[in-house]
């Protein structure tokens, strides 16, 4: 009952619509509208194909960043193993689904949008660690017992991603929990054993990839022995690349991508037909946007008064970095081709929404960052 | 308080190394970038300004076909062949001009180039001719400076040692059609064939193989700096068929005595099938060479349907080869062997008379007699007691009125009535004297020789579902060979046909007793039929004209089916002679033969490669001769395509 006394515990609905950090907001629409602008132009200058959706998607999405900003972050907080075992049901569906129907089917069709429950899953998964994290004392975090609980709830929706399979994801989900964990306190021991144990793992691992995965892997350690096959994605996406040199064939102007040389052009390698129309200086340019993004990511986690919101903040900004290290990455051939979208600006709804509902958990634990709360964080709502 | 300072100080400090980390990676993306788009960025405007890397495609072999010993039927051979690709020329037409001077390129050939021009991309080759001989192609190699854009290369093509005397089984290949291209890569390839007929069509994938590649990087201009890699093509599976070529040159011998014939000789106990002829066939060879266009057309013009596998495809009232289904039903239906009917020459029902084939009538018939003599009465007599249905429902169980899923393309289904049918098809009620009319094989029955064959193979391997089939082993697959469920037929009743059958051949009376087997240690048994292809009309009947005065359309179709040896049943035979007129007059002699020629065979026999391709040869010359000898003799008149001679084997 203390805390209710502290100031700016209950805002009002106005107030939190206020404190929303607009310039953040800001900096996410200009991402978007450099999405925008490349899809527009991956269609040859049409609207119709995949810009047009693109933008109606941010706005959609932009609406509910607001909503969920608005939402007090403690009953974010209350409904975290919910709505993490809501994602796990989700994602047990589609792979009965997927084993019944053909193939590798990794969405729900909710009508409006074909859902992906692995890329919501990444948000359940942080939501859940920073609850669990959140109620553990600093000594408790150093003991071991305290740590099968997380890797528990990492591992269960990982190992049914890898199933479906989606390797890409799989592997994210992985490094954010590892980032989650690291900045809750857990030991340093911890992620030395790990990082060995993974080592001498990767042997094992690969004799349970898919061929076309073990196919990707070895294609991108040599991409010019199968240059028309599966290295060609990478071959012609650096020609395109470096083609743009310093600054760019302009807008419109790519060839690469135009003349249909470069594939996946709107969605994976969308970032390649941004930099050979816009060079060097578009490719920093966007790089510098998106840097930024997670810079102020960094600053609203310090601000925040409670761990949970820290760690909430922490997992979606780190999250979100995966996304762009590992699609311009692989783009730029320096790692393999794995099929993760470059978030705001690939065509694709399901990451733009669950980016765009992931920054506003973030915007919620911006609004609500002085809001203290106990261990549990019921007493409150 | 302190608690959460504690722990937020923890939380800072990991967080920054985190952010470090990230800074770190964001450092290497703008680097990277920066490598490629400045460093790197000559090499990559160059390769963006020509995408550079062509892929040529290696056609693969196409797999070979042998018979059951191991003789070729299809095979590939040396073929060379001028290329002309439009890319690297300024003009296609000079060029092609200056290339006449060299190999005879026609003005049709011109026309098909400029034609294929404007459906594939201007760096695919493009043939001009194929065909060439080594001096043709040493012309051009020589001159090649001056013709730029044409090449030569030294392609496969298919031939077909046995040429028409297998032609309706192994089919031929052409080029693909456009109803015919997939997204296949291979089917762009010049000169690539696809199967159009026979075994070549329906097992086309199988003997397509799979096409190498050759990656190279080629200069501005198109032409090859290097070859960067190269992946083989991998030929076709090998098909080994159930067929025996020498038996199959054989038969076809007995069959070309007539104008239009076809005959199927099988294994009774597991379906494999020894020798399929049509007679007449084509030259296959001609089509994996381009069939000229008056050959073409004069193919198709040919009231003999050269062109169709009658074996697999023709559809005939099966006659009096119908009597055993008839007999089976009524056994099975309790009517005993032993029961006798009388007959005067005819039946009436109502006041409609159904007339049997004898006109002075059999007298009093058992069985056995009954199938001896083909006495209709007697057909008409248990047909009419059992039914249509029960009819119809034996000549399924039997293998007739439904596709047996034979291996060739086309395969005729054949037609057995029954009420529903008659209900279905006509709207009508099914009328007794149709009955009558089915019992002896008439009416609306219709077979295929294969399905007389796969009948008679039924009968006289104890009741085995048998099916025919052709292909004995893939490559890479191994056997095809299957084991046969049983139709559940009573061996007595199936004791009662055979006697019946053995009679038909092998008693004085029988119809077939003129074209018995003489020859010690070699027997048959079987049953003639002759197919009304138009009513004898009561006029006919009483001006007593002879169905051999018509017009050779109108005649009756002679059928026979048979088996032998008649102890231990073997091999099974149907021949159908198109408008022969008489089962036992001109079938029979001919299924003689060829059971006869079978059993001296005994392709279940082993034979040794080698013996069995000198056999086969052996076979094919004479058939030449004989070929040679009736056209000398026949004048003028058209002969039957010959085979190809295939020198380089």
């Amino acid at each position: 009952m203390a805390y209710r006394n502290i100031s700016r515990d209950n805002l009002t609905l106005p107030e939190k619509f206020f404190s929303i950090s607009w310039p953040f907001v800001g900096l996410l629409t200009l991402v978007a509208t450099i999405g925008f602008l490349s899809l527009y132009s991956a269609a040859g200058g049409k609207v119709d194909d995949w810009a047009g959706p693109h933008a109606i998607r941010f706005a959609v999405g932009l609406v509910g960043l607001i909503i969920a900003a608005i939402i007090d972050i403690r009953l974010w907080m209350r409904f975290a193993y919910l709505f993490y075992g809501i994602c796990v049901l989700m994602l047990v569906f589609v792979e009965i689904k997927g084993h019944i129907g053909m193939g590798a089917q990794r969405w729900i069709d909710l009508g409006f949008i074909r859902l992906q429950p692995s890329e919501v899953m990444k948000i359940a998964v942080v939501l859940a660690l920073a609850r669990f994290f959140h109620g553990l004392t600093p000594d408790e975090i150093k003991k071991p017992i305290f740590i099968i609980p997380p890797l528990l709830l990492a591992l269960l929706p990982v190992g049914l991603v890898f199933l479906q399979p989606n390797l890409g994801t799989a592997t994210m989900i992985l490094m954010v929990v590892g980032a989650m964990m690291f900045m809750a306190g857990v030991s340093y021991w911890f992620f030395v054993i790990v990082g060995v144990g993974a080592v001498s793992a990767v042997p094992v691992l690969w004799t349970f990839m898919h061929d076309y995965q073990k196919r990707r892997v070895l294609t991108f350690l040599n991409p010019e022995s199968d240059p028309l096959g599966a290295g060609y994605n990478i071959i012609q996406s650096k020609i395109a690349l470096g083609s743009g040199g310093i600054s760019g064939k302009g807008f419109l102007q790519g060839t690469q991508g135009s003349l249909n040389f470069l594939p996946e052009k709107q969605t994976d390698f969308i970032f390649t037909l941004f930099t050979e129309e816009w060079g060097l200086i578009g490719g920093l340019g966007l790089l510098g946007l998106l840097a930024a993004i997670i810079i102020y990511g960094y600053f609203i986690a310090f601000n925040c008064q409670n761990q949970f919101g820290r760690l909430l903040v922490m997992g979606i900004i780190v999250n979100f970095s995966l996304y762009i290290f590992i699609n311009i990455g692989m783009v730029m051939g320096l790692l393999p081709v794995v099929g993760v979208p470059l978030p705001m600006i690939s065509h694709g709804g399901s990451s733009m929404l669950s980016v765009l509902f992931g920054f506003g958990l973030l915007m919620s634990a911006h609004v609500h960052r002085h809001v203290k709360f106990t261990r549990r964080g019921m007493d409150m709502v | 308080m302190n608690r959460d300072m504690e722990r937020y100080k923890e939380f800072s400090r990991r967080a920054l190394l985190i952010g470090a980390g990230q800074a770190a990676l964001f450092a290497a993306l703008g680097a990277r970038l920066g490598f490629l788009q400045v460093v790197e960025q000559e090499k990559f405007r160059m390769l963006s300004d020509r995408n550079r890397i062509s892929m040529r495609l290696v056609p693969a072999g196409r797999g070979e076909i042998m018979d059951r010993f191991g003789v070729p039927l299809a095979i590939n051979t040396q073929n060379f062949r001028a290329f002309i690709i439009p890319e690297q020329t300024d003009d296609v037409e000079s060029t092609l001009q200056k290339l006449a001077h060299f190999i005879p390129v026609t003005e049709e050939d011109k026309q098909e180039v400029l034609v294929q021009m404007t459906r594939h991309r201007r760096f695919t080759p493009l043939l001009v001719k194929e065909n060439l001989t080594w001096d043709d192609m040493a012309q051009v190699e020589t001159n090649l400076p001056d013709l730029p854009g044409v090449s030569i290369d030294e392609g496969e093509i298919r031939s077909y040692p046995f040429g028409a005397a297998t032609s309706h089984i192994i089919g031929y290949v052409g080029r693909v059609s456009k109803s015919e291209m997939t997204d296949d890569p291979v089917m762009n390839l010049p000169g690539f064939r696809i199967g159009k007929n026979g075994v070549e069509k329906s097992f086309d994938e199988t003997l397509r193989g799979t096409a190498g590649q050759i990656q190279a990087e080629v200069n501005v201009v198109g032409r090859e700096i290097r070859e960067l890699e190269r992946a083989d093509p991998k030929q076709g599976h090998r098909l080994t068929l159930t067929l025996d070529a020498d038996l199959q040159m054989q038969c076809q011998e007995i069959l070309a005595q007539h104008r239009s014939a076809s005959a199927v000789v099988m294994d009774a106990h597991n379906g494999e099938v020894y020798a399929l002829c049509s007679h007449p066939g084509f030259d296959p060879n001609l089509f994996s060479r381009g069939i000229p266009a008056d050959v073409w057309e004069e193919l198709l013009a040919d009231d003999t349907h050269p062109l169709t596998n009658k074996a697999v495809s023709g559809q005939y009232p099966p006659g009096s080869t119908f009597k055993m289904v008839t007999q089976l039903a009524a056994l099975e239906a309790g009517i005993s062997p032993t029961m006798k009917v009388f007959c005067p020459g005819y039946t009436m029902l109502g006041s409609h008379k159904f007339h049997c084939w004898k006109q002075g009538g059999h007298g009093n018939v058992d069985a056995v007699q009954a199938m001896a003599q083909s006495c209709d009465c007697y057909y008409y007599e248990v047909g009419r007691r059992v039914g249509v249905d029960a009819i119809a429902k034996m000549a399924r169980r039997l293998g007739l009125g439904e596709k047996l899923g034979f291996e060739i393309p086309n395969e005729g289904a054949g037609l057995m009535p029954d009420r529903a049918w008659k209900v279905r098809r006509h709207r009508e009620q099914w009328q007794q004297g149709e009955t009558l009319n089915t019992s002896i094989g008439q009416g609306h029955v219709l077979t295929t020789p294969l399905q007389l064959a796969t009948m008679t193979a039924r009968l006289v391997n104890g009741g085995l579902a048998v099916k025919p089939i052709l292909v004995r082993t893939i490559e890479d697959e191994g056997s095809q060979l299957k084991n046969w469920p049983s139709i559940g037929l009573d061996p007595a009743h199936l004791a009662v046909v055979m006697r019946g059958m053995n009679a038909v051949v092998n008693e004085p009376r029988g119809t077939a007793n003129g074209s018995r087997i003489r020859e010690p240690g070699y027997s048959m048994g079987g049953k003639t039929g002759t197919a009304q292809v138009r009513a004898i009309t009561a006029a006919q009947r009483a001006a007593g004209v002879k169905n051999e005065d018509l017009p050779w359309r109108q005649r009756h179709h002679a059928l026979f089916v048979g088996y032998g040896p008649v102890e231990a049943p073997r091999y099974v035979v149907s021949v159908v002679v198109e408008h022969g007129v008489g089962g036992g007059k001109v079938a029979a002699p001919v299924g003689r033969d060829i059971l006869l020629a079978t059993q001296k065979r005994d392709p279940q026999k082993i034979h040794t490669v080698d013996e069995a391709i000198e056999e086969a040869m052996r076979e094919k010359k004479k058939f030449e001769e004989e070929q040679a000898r009736s056209r000398n003799a026949a004048g003028p008149k058209p002969p039957p395509r010959n085979p190809k001679k295939e020198g380089d084997r």
